[in-house]
């Protein structure tokens, strides 16, 4: 309810009346401070979900957290970079592993990422073009990607069993394409099995951004290129893959840093411990932590494996954005 | 206006005094009644739900007796320790949890668990009722147990009976010669001698102990320190993997079964031979009638190595543990002591197939079996219990492992020498002592 007071001087009363202090924040102050508020909680929650047990591990890295001290780890004794002396040392054997689940989840994720982006790239440009059961098409390639991790990867390892699974029944029982009887889940395949298992895992993803990706292209350039006589193959090199660049830049390190650090298809895959030829890094710090806790330099892996993948990333975008600049 | 405050009077002295007397009188579990506690039961049987099937009316009649509510949660044994280390290191757990006995000192070692001194095992029926053998495998010797044993197992041979009387032989091996012979004999096609769980890497820890015992070895010296790579732990594991890579007596699919495929390809008879610890619950719920297979002895090596011990197997078995962050003390050790009585141990073990671990409960006829007395026999004169160090969690992981990937060289057809075998057990050495 609005009461109006009887009309006097402004001049006057504000000169007699001293200055009332603010009950709210300013006008613009709100205007500048309200952004902040509405991240405020994503803010926190970062913090608590991801800062913070970085932190942590971090501090973890540089003391001795082993069984006996997981109920006080303010106690853990503190051993500086001994942890990082130890997984840095090639050519003693905690290093050495380290350095081969490094290397083998390098040529894993170059394979996976490759074969998944050429993949969901194929398949999204084939897939423009409307025709008759292309949404059938899609929805039918995006399975995998929706599929829960744990009940996808599981039905393959049953399928790579060597005696009752059903790649080795199609491929020796009924194809006849070798005697042998090859191992899957075991010795130097393990390694193809897991880059094939990721690549089903990963290209509808893959798929889905290119297809985004695609939509803005107008189709007028295809056409003129047609009528200048390109054919498809040159159509996709001079037009589709250059207005696919920001996405392809994008999709190309997202998959690289999820793949660089998949865990569940290798641990759902191989029950829990990978075979030699397939260990993977995030496997492979797994087991130096929590299966024969040493949390202190699982910790320590851990670190290592953030700076490496920061360097890469980095390097990465520098390169991407000078071409762009020089283009 | 009085009225109502005589009332409320009333009301309030009729709820403080029920309160003050009980309060008096605590020693009795009827001051228990109404606390509700948490178990955590490890995979016995053949699935989880079957675990909870057996349990949850032991711990009704429980409820009855004591009032105490317990909220049972049956975990598979991927997932099992994970979930103990998780609670020993934020202190939020169970208050009573089932725990593998080998773990026993690894778990010791986090002080995350309620000692067992001889007031408290007094409190649960006491020292003495216990098996010694079983009593064994509590924690590092010198210490007060870790935990009270539960249900005990031992490593036997199964063979399939029809199997043997077709190739013409009269019973099983004695010895790993004999076993080889008649494995031999019995692998044919695809049905082969012996079968083993090659990827599994805590069976093969456990025939690695076996055999390096028999070979008169140890993995850990008599100050503590690991010594996986030693001599006679080279020799004992060579001749377990030899089954696959010399004679040829296993599938070599094996080298990649993790998930007691092992069982399944006895029961089918697809192996005629097979190196277990009670299996006689899962045989039967694979379809294989008792009277097809044989139960006997891991056999020995013969002539006895220098320095081997006459022992084929390791004290399996699962031990009870209480939480030392618990709030209900009291009612923990109640369960405890309830599923630790002669009356439950008899209907536990018979469910599951397992050995009670105390000695009143043998006097029940189901106990009184020719298999029950092979296994009573092994725990009580030629089993081991693996080595009760702190370390024992890596052992297990680090020279599991390693074998698991020598099977799978052996498997796809390399050949693997002593010196591979040693060359391998001693990078899993380092990895012990370089941390």
């Amino acid at each position: 309810m609005t009461t109006t007071a009887p009309k006097t001087p402004t001049v006057e009363a504000d000169a007699v009346r001293p200055p009332q202090r603010p009950r709210m924040l300013s006008r613009s102050a709100r205007r500048t401070l309200t952004p902040y508020a509405f991240l405020l909680p994503a803010l926190v929650m970062e913090l608590l979900v991801h800062i913070v047990p970085m932190a942590v591990g971090v501090w973890i890295s540089f003391r001795s957290l082993t069984q006996f001290y997981i109920r006080r780890w303010s106690e853990a004794p503190f051993t500086g970079l001994d942890n990082y002396r130890v997984a840095l040392d090639w050519s003693g054997p905690t290093g050495a592993e380290l350095m081969h689940s490094l290397l083998v989840t390098v040529i894993y994720t170059v394979c996976t990422v490759g074969l998944s982006w050429l993949f969901g790239l194929t398949a999204g440009v084939l897939l423009q073009k409307r025709f008759h059961g292309r949404n059938v098409m899609r929805t039918l390639f995006l399975t995998p990607y929706a599929l829960p991790a744990y009940a996808a990867v599981i039905t393959w390892s049953f399928l790579l069993q060597r005696d009752q699974g059903m790649l080795n029944h199609i491929l020796v029982d009924q194809l006849h394409l070798t005697d042998d009887r090859p191992f899957w889940l075991i010795g130097d395949n393990s390694l193809w099995s897991l880059i094939m298992v990721a690549v089903w895992r990963t290209w509808p993803f893959a798929l889905l951004c290119i297809t985004a990706g695609l939509q803005p292209i107008p189709q007028e350039l295809y056409e003129a290129a047609e009528m200048d006589g390109a054919g498809f193959l040159l159509q996709v090199r001079s037009i589709t893959l250059p207005l696919l660049a920001p996405v392809n830049r994008v999709l190309i390190l997202v998959l690289v840093l999820w793949t660089f650090n998949d865990f569940s298809t290798p641990y759902v895959l191989f029950g829990g411990s990978a075979p030699h030829a397939a260990d993977l890094i995030s496997m492979h710090i797994y087991e130096s932590s929590f299966i024969t806790w040493n949390f202190g330099l699982g910790s320590a892996m851990s670190v290592l494996l953030l700076l490496f993948l920061l360097v890469v990333t980095v390097v990465y975008w520098i390169a991407v954005n000078r071409r762009r600049r020089d283009a | 206006m009085r009225l109502r405050r005589l009332s409320a009077a009333a009301l309030s002295a009729a709820l403080v005094i029920p309160l003050v007397v009980a309060c008096g009188s605590d020693e009795e579990p009827e001051s228990l009644a109404g606390t509700t506690i948490t178990y955590w039961a490890s995979n016995q049987g053949t699935s989880l739900e079957h675990d909870a099937s057996v349990l949850q009316p032991e711990l009704d009649k429980f409820k009855e007796r004591t009032g105490i509510t317990v909220n049972l949660e049956v975990i598979g044994w991927d997932n099992l320790l994970n979930r103990i280390l998780a609670a020993a290191t934020s202190g939020q757990g169970p208050d009573v949890l089932n725990i593998g006995n080998t773990w026993s000192a690894s778990l010791q070692a986090t002080g995350a668990f309620l000692p067992f001194d001889d007031e408290t095992l007094a409190a649960v029926g006491g020292k003495d009722r216990i098996l010694a053998g079983s009593l064994s495998a509590t924690g590092a010797p010198g210490q007060p147990p870790v935990a009270v044993p539960l249900y005990s197992m031992a490593y036997v041979l199964y063979y399939n009976k029809k199997l043997f009387a077709e190739a013409g032989i009269d019973g099983p091996p004695r010895t790993w010669d004999e076993l080889i012979e008649y494995g031999k004999r019995l692998t044919k096609g695809d049905h082969w001698g012996l079968v083993v769980e090659g990827a599994n890497i805590s069976e093969n820890s456990h025939h690695a102990f076996t055999f390096a015992q028999q070979y008169g070895g140890d993995f850990f010296d008599a100050d503590g320190k690991p010594q996986f790579d030693a001599d006679a732990n080279v020799a004992g594991i060579k001749r377990y993997l030899d089954f696959m890579g010399v004679h040829k007596i296993v599938n070599p699919s094996a080298a990649e079964y993790a998930n007691n495929q092992s069982l399944s390809d006895f029961a089918s008879g697809k192996a005629a031979m097979l190196l277990w610890q009670a299996a006689d619950t899962a045989l039967q719920s694979y379809g294989m009638n008792p009277d097809d297979y044989g139960v006997a002895p891991v056999p020995f090596e013969e002539p006895t190595p220098p320095g081997g011990r006459r022992i084929n197997s390791m004290v399996a078995g699962i031990n009870i543990a209480v939480f030392a962050e618990t709030k209900h003390k009291e009612a923990a050790l109640e369960l405890v002591k309830f599923l630790t009585s002669d009356e439950e141990q008899i209907i536990l073990n018979k469910a599951y197939g397992s050995l009670p671990t105390v000695q009143g409960a043998y006097s029940d006829p189901a106990f009184q079996t020719d298999t029950v007395k092979i296994f009573q026999e092994v725990l009580a004169t030629t089993a081991a219990p693996l080595p009760a160090v702190p370390e024992e969690a890596q052992f297990e992981t680090l020279v599991g492992t390693a074998m698991k990937d020598l099977f799978a060289d052996i498997a796809s057809g390399k050949t693997v020498t002593e010196a591979d075998v040693k060359a391998k057990l001693a990078a899993a050495n380092a990895q012990v002592t370089s941390s």
